[in-house]
């Protein structure tokens, strides 16, 4: 049952390791130390000793784009942790409850959330209780539950029309536990990938939030804020934009890749319609 | 000249060869009834003619309709005769349509494609067709769409979109197999209308015998990619000589050896229930309207019985079966299974649970792809609060009493046929030692040399168990075979009830002999 891994899902793979690889590989060494200033080699072209250059206090851009990844990691798979720790609960409850009371509130509030423009409440919800990581990663994570509550609720809708959920409820099981047993492991690989791509979609909320200056607060780096940094400069020094810049495209394009390659090898019907 | 010749056509897919050697003839105004289980290559034969076959396909041999080659012919020519001179009618009505389009601008597509006429030609003609194929314009508006139509009536317009532009062959594969006995009897004598009006060619493929029975021309039976008999229509079960088309005819009729003792003493109790559906409401202050699936139905089963529950879809068997097993609740009445209530308060009563169990329909859909079939036929233990310590010995003889091996519960359910899968939803069925067990149209997705095996099986389980089923089915054919008593149910009431031989020999309801009348039936053949 196994189809063929895509070039796409490969070229993802590989981007989004590196990504992760740098970010690990953060902790233990980075080039310089990217707290580090050294106002009199301010802005320097990338160079053997610099590889990126140095932006408009000296400090070493590999170095902070490599900590800044361990950031936009952090933020974005904790907040895709909370959208799905809670999103597929509701969306399984919803599906079991359907047409019932529960699924109308449920669905509704997911409405409800939906209907605001997802960064507009970020600002939000910074604004009120103070720019930080974890008020990011909370912000960010609140809109990703009513994506899991949806898509989860749609699939398994779907699985309990079938036959063997039928079987199930004549051997007494209930709700939750037809659930967690025959709906959940039938509907991962719908939610594997909607997991990869809404963790792309994680680090571009975080850079943005950072940009604007609530995410990540100094000394820690973001590829967000180090764009905000480098605006003023960047017609005398591109590179302190470029990079972090490049970062930022090649994680989320490496992701959805992913995501894509991911999706036709899981998704037996897209696989069908391929061959 | 045939209209259509076969003549040693082979196809290998990817390799893997599908057909051999088929060849037969389809002549103006012929109905040639190709027979085969799934398989059988039956199905293949029909996408060479109309030169749609899968992508990796090889055909050798020769499609000659109308003097030319089809396997040599290019695709614009192939989309040429598509639809202008084949016609083609598939098995699901539900899926053919496009929910979106009228029904007339679905059947004047036809038209406008092959450049027929303008689009008011086209209106008119569609409105033409679905007039001969008995929708008439005052009931039926080209201005339908296909949700507002029965199954019936939505093959009716798939008829009228394959014979719009009058082609000289239609091909028409498992025409009737989705639809009830009635209508299903209606639709063949449509197409057999139309063959007789149009002179037109057609070719029936159909897994049924009886389908074809009085219907066909000229039969050609298909095992395994092969046309393993070939004979005029009339006669020719006196005449057939192939074992296979005997094995067959056999299996369609099969009757299984039953010796059943039955107890006075009933084992369910049905007692005037009744079920209300809540519809969709009109406006959003208006009361909601309530549709009464079942109506005040009474019937009892005595211990050891087999009863068949006869009825076409939307009768409300389904919402009795769901009743009987305890997953929804009625709004009246009562069901008993030996003296206790299925539901208690509103609560479902599990000592009264454990004592049935279900067999559903389709094989494929029954299971959880993720589990291993020990898994899955030990599901039912749950209903004890725990799996007993041996609960795999258990496992294994459920398994080995439907026929299949112990060491079969370490497998995936993909790696069993349908017929095996059957078995093991019977085994499922069987873990708890139930009393009473539900057949829901158990064997209708099945072949028939295949059902007559799960038949044969179900009259011995309820021997060596004592057993009680209610069998609840469309097919006739079916009910007769395994029932002592048949249950006749139209519009959520039962409208007869009588010993099984009784019921099918002198039906006293106008239902049950329409029913009987428009089943399928093979002609008698003395043994040979």
């Amino acid at each position: 049952m196994k189809g063929r891994i895509s070039r796409s899902l490969w070229l993802g793979a590989a981007l989004t390791l590196a990504f992760v690889g740098a970010a690990l590989l953060s902790f233990v060494w980075t080039p310089h130390d990217f707290a580090a200033m050294d106002i009199p080699n301010k802005l320097q072209p990338p160079s053997a000793v610099h590889w990126f250059g140095t932006d408009h206090f000296g400090r070493d851009i590999f170095s902070m784009v490599m900590v800044g990844a361990r950031t936009s990691i952090a933020v974005a798979l904790v907040a895709v942790g909370i959208g799905m720790a809670l999103g597929v609960p509701l969306g399984l409850a919803a599906a079991a409850r359907s047409g019932g009371l529960l699924d109308e509130v449920i669905m509704r509030a997911n409405d409800l959330v939906f209907a605001f423009p997802a960064l507009l409440i970020a600002i939000l919800i910074t604004a009120v209780f103070g720019a930080s990581a974890v008020n990011a990663i909370i912000a960010i994570g609140i809109f990703n539950i009513p994506v899991f509550a949806r898509l989860t609720r749609g699939g398994a809708l779907s699985l309990w029309k079938r036959e063997y959920i039928l079987a199930a409820r004549v051997s007494g099981k209930g709700a939750a536990r037809i659930s967690f047993e025959h709906i959940l492991p039938n509907i991962a690989n719908l939610l594997i990938v909607q997991g990869t791509i809404q963790f792309s979609l994680g680090i571009l909320a975080e850079a943005g939030l950072s940009y604007v200056g609530l995410g990540a607060q100094p000394p820690t780096p973001s590829w967000g804020r180090m764009l905000a940094d480098a605006q003023t400069l960047i017609g005398l020094a591109p590179h302190i934009a470029i990079f972090p810049g490049l970062a930022i495209v090649f994680t989320v394009l490496g992701l959805n890749l992913m995501g894509d390659g991911l999706r036709d090898l899981l998704d037996p019907r897209l696989r069908r319609a391929r061959t | 000249m045939s209209l259509l010749a076969i003549e040693n056509l082979s196809l290998a897919i990817h390799g893997a060869p599908i057909l051999r050697d088929v060849s037969f003839t389809v002549d103006e105004g012929q109905i040639v009834g190709v027979i085969g289980e799934s398989g059988s290559g039956k199905s293949m034969t029909a996408l060479s003619v109309m030169g749609l076959l899968p992508a990796g396909a090889q055909a050798r041999g020769k499609v000659i309709f109308e003097g030319r080659d089809l396997l040599a012919a290019s695709e614009a020519e192939l989309c040429a005769l598509r639809g202008a001179g084949i016609g083609m009618v598939f098995q699901e009505p539900m899926t053919a349509l496009n929910p979106v389009q009228t029904i007339g601008a679905q059947v004047a597509e036809t038209v406008l494609i092959h450049g027929a006429g303008s689009r008011a030609e086209a209106m008119a003609r569609a409105r033409e067709v679905l007039n001969r194929v008995g929708l008439p314009a005052e009931r039926f508006p080209l201005s339908r769409y296909p949700h507002e139509l029965s199954g019936g009536q939505r093959q009716r317009v798939v008829i009228a979109m394959a014979i719009a532009l009058r082609p000289r062959l239609l091909i028409a594969d498992e025409p009737t197999t989705a639809l009830d006995v009635t209508t299903q009897a209606q639709i063949l004598r449509l197409l057999k209308r139309l063959v007789a009006e149009d002179g037109m060619g057609l070719l029936l493929i159909t897994h049924d015998l009886g389908v074809v029975a009085d219907m066909a021309d000229e039969m050609v039976i298909m095992k395994a990619g092969e046309v393993v008999e070939r004979g005029a229509g009339q006669g020719f079960f006196a005449r057939m000589q192939h074992p296979y088309t005997r094995a067959l005819f056999e299996a369609s009729s099969h009757v299984p050896e039953r010796t059943a003792q039955v107890e006075e003493r009933p084992l369910l109790e049905v007692r005037n229930v009744s079920r209300d559906y809540a519809l969709a409401r009109t406006a959003l202050f208006a009361p909601a309207r309530r549709f009464r699936a079942v109506d005040g139905v009474s019937f009892e089963i005595r211990r050891g019985e087999s009863l068949g529950l006869v009825g076409e879809s939307g009768c409300g068997k389904s919402t009795l079966t769901r009743a009987i097993l305890g997953l929804e609740e009625v709004q009246e009445g009562e069901i008993l299974i030996d003296g206790q209530p299925v539901f208690s308060g509103h609560r479902v009563n599990l000592a009264v649970r454990r004592k049935m169990q279900v067999v559903f329909q389709d094989p494929y859909g029954s299971f959880n792809p993720r589990w291993k079939v020990a898994r899955l036929v030990a599901e039912p233990f749950h209903l004890l609060g725990a799996r007993p310590p041996d609960w795999r010995e258990r496992v294994g003889a459920a398994l080995e009493s439907v026929g299949l091996e112990a060491a079969d519960m370490e497998k995936y359910i993909h790696e069993f046929s349908g017929g095996q899968r059957q078995r093991i939803a019977i085994a499922r069925a069987l873990i708890l030692r139930p009393e009473l067990i539900i057949l829901d149209e158990a064997v209708s997705a099945l072949d028939v040399s295949i059902r007559a095996q799960i038949l044969d099986l179900l009259a011995d389980l309820s021997e060596r168990f004592g057993l009680t089923y209610l069998f609840i089915s469309h097919d006739l054919s079916v009910v007769r075979a395994i029932t002592d008593r048949v249950l006749v149910m139209r519009a959520g009431r039962i409208v007869e009830e009588g010993p099984t031989d009784e019921v099918f020999a002198k039906p006293q309801h106008a239902y049950t002999k329409t029913l009987i009348e428009a089943a399928p039936e093979l002609p008698q053949v003395a043994a040979q």
